[in-house]
């Protein structure tokens, strides 16, 4: 089978090729920023093992996210590519990387601190979050419209300030 | 419906793969059931906003589903002994076969109280469940459950603001409050009975002692209530039953609208 695949495939080349697939609800978000993307494995046959997770149960861009990583392998040679999804460890909003929270920003959406499992996450009681900053104009003084958004993992706000409503990435 | 591939189950003793096949059929049941009931509501909630929280909640739960009873028809092969998929399991058994509790298939007859008063008991429940789970010995129950466990802890801060707004609200949503209360209650109890085939997997710490979990979930519970000026209700009956595939008269109709496309169309894709 190594035949068929393009030469020195590497784990690391074949990551450059699925890092990128957006979120396709999220889409200026790639897999890799929202930590989506857990490991990428080639054998010595050359067979590529893409491991992903979702973020939340019942995300229903995990089948997208599948079927685009399945086409950008099967376009680079690895038609017998496979996807694993795994559920453990729990994925988390700490898991986005710094260049993702930068990126949603610039898009207009708040990102989430980082600091879910500080805050408690699920775990304790919900702690009230003060400083949520309205991605438009900065300002800290802004208020939920609703605990629940566009997505699983979105809540609706406005900001006080500038009036605007914006998206925000929940702490999970 | 196309979960990607769960990684096979490590071989082990057939009657233990049986009974936690039988466990996360239970909880699969109550999840897709009750994903079902609050999708009812999409569209029909009292505001917008409250449209999108009950489909986010019924997504949450949708996905929990999806996890048991891929789990559970991996465990529980079918009469040509392959695996049963989640479709399969969803669409093709008949009301005896599902072994949901009782409490989330209650039809909420377009009463917001009620679909708060059942979301309050239901999800400080599964946060209790799903809580202990996490320390299962089986690896998928503990997986899908540290998923669910924030989840639901969301959902029953979501029901219980609604609760103290409604109980502290005004003399007429009080009542209403407290009379959803009065209906849901019957059912509550089904939630921490014991199930004879679970039992030896409560033993092997692979699935919760259903009684442990009523001290904490009728703390909470009794605590956000007397916060909302509300009773505990006394419940004179109490219903039970679901474990053994007794349902009440909603099911039938609940399971018709689920099922009805797939039965009609065997085999039809899109």
């Amino acid at each position: 089978m190594s035949a068929a695949h393009p030469a020195a495939v590497t784990a690391a080349t074949v990551r450059e090729l699925v890092a990128a697939v957006p979120d396709p609800e999220v889409p200026v978000l790639s897999i890799d920023d929202l930590g989506v993307l857990r490991d990428v494995a080639v054998d010595s046959a050359g067979h590529v093992t893409v491991t992903i997770t979702p973020t939340y149960s019942g995300c229903p861009a995990m089948d997208a996210i599948t079927d685009d990583i399945r086409t950008r392998l099967g376009a680079a040679g690895h038609g017998d590519a496979e996807v694993r999804l795994v559920l453990s460890p729990a994925w988390s909003t700490d898991q986005m990387s710094e260049e993702g929270r930068r990126k949603l920003l610039d898009y207009g959406i708040a990102p989430p601190s980082g600091r879910a499992a500080v805050r408690g996450g699920g775990a304790g009681p919900v702690p009230l979050t003060l400083t949520v900053r309205c991605p438009q104009c900065g300002s800290p003084d802004t208020r939920e419209l609703s605990r629940f958004g566009s997505t699983a993992c979105k809540a609706l706000w406005q900001c006080q300030t500038c009036r605007e409503p914006f998206d925000r990435f929940k702490e999970h | 419906m196309s979960q990607p591939a769960a990684a096979p189950p490590p071989t082990r003793d057939p009657r233990i793969s049986y009974e936690a096949g039988m466990y996360a059929l239970r909880l699969g049941d109550d999840a897709l059931v009750l994903a079902q009931r609050m999708g009812e509501w999409i569209a029909s909630a009292p505001q917008l906003e409250e449209d999108v929280a009950l489909a986010n909640i019924a997504l949450d739960q949708l996905g929990q589903a999806r996890n048991l009873l891929t789990y559970a028809g991996s465990l529980l092969p079918g009469g040509d002994g392959e695996p049963r998929s989640e479709d399969d399991l969803t669409y093709l058994r008949d009301e005896r076969d599902f072994v949901n509790v009782q409490l989330v298939e209650l039809a909420d007859g377009g009463d917001f109280g009620r679909c708060m008063a059942r979301l309050l008991v239901f999800s400080s429940w599964q946060r209790e469940l799903y809580g202990a789970l996490v320390d299962s010995a089986d690896p998928t129950l503990s997986a899908v459950a540290a998923k669910a466990v924030k989840e639901v802890h969301y959902h029953r801060d979501h029901a219980t603001q609604w609760v103290l707004r409604l109980g502290d609200g005004t003399p007429k949503s009080h009542r209403r409050m407290q009379g959803a209360l009065d209906e849901v209650w019957p059912y509550v109890e089904e939630l921490f009975e014991p199930d004879p085939v679970t039992e030896s997997l409560v033993a092997g710490g692979v699935a919760v002692d259903p009684a442990a979990l009523r001290r904490p979930v009728l703390d909470y519970v009794s605590d956000a209530l007397q916060r909302a000026t509300l009773e505990v209700p006394t419940a004179t009956v109490r219903h039970g039953g679901g474990r053994r595939g007794i349902h009440t008269e909603a099911m039938g109709h609940l399971l018709a609208e689920l099922q009805h496309v797939a039965r009609s169309h065997p085999g039809a894709v899109w």
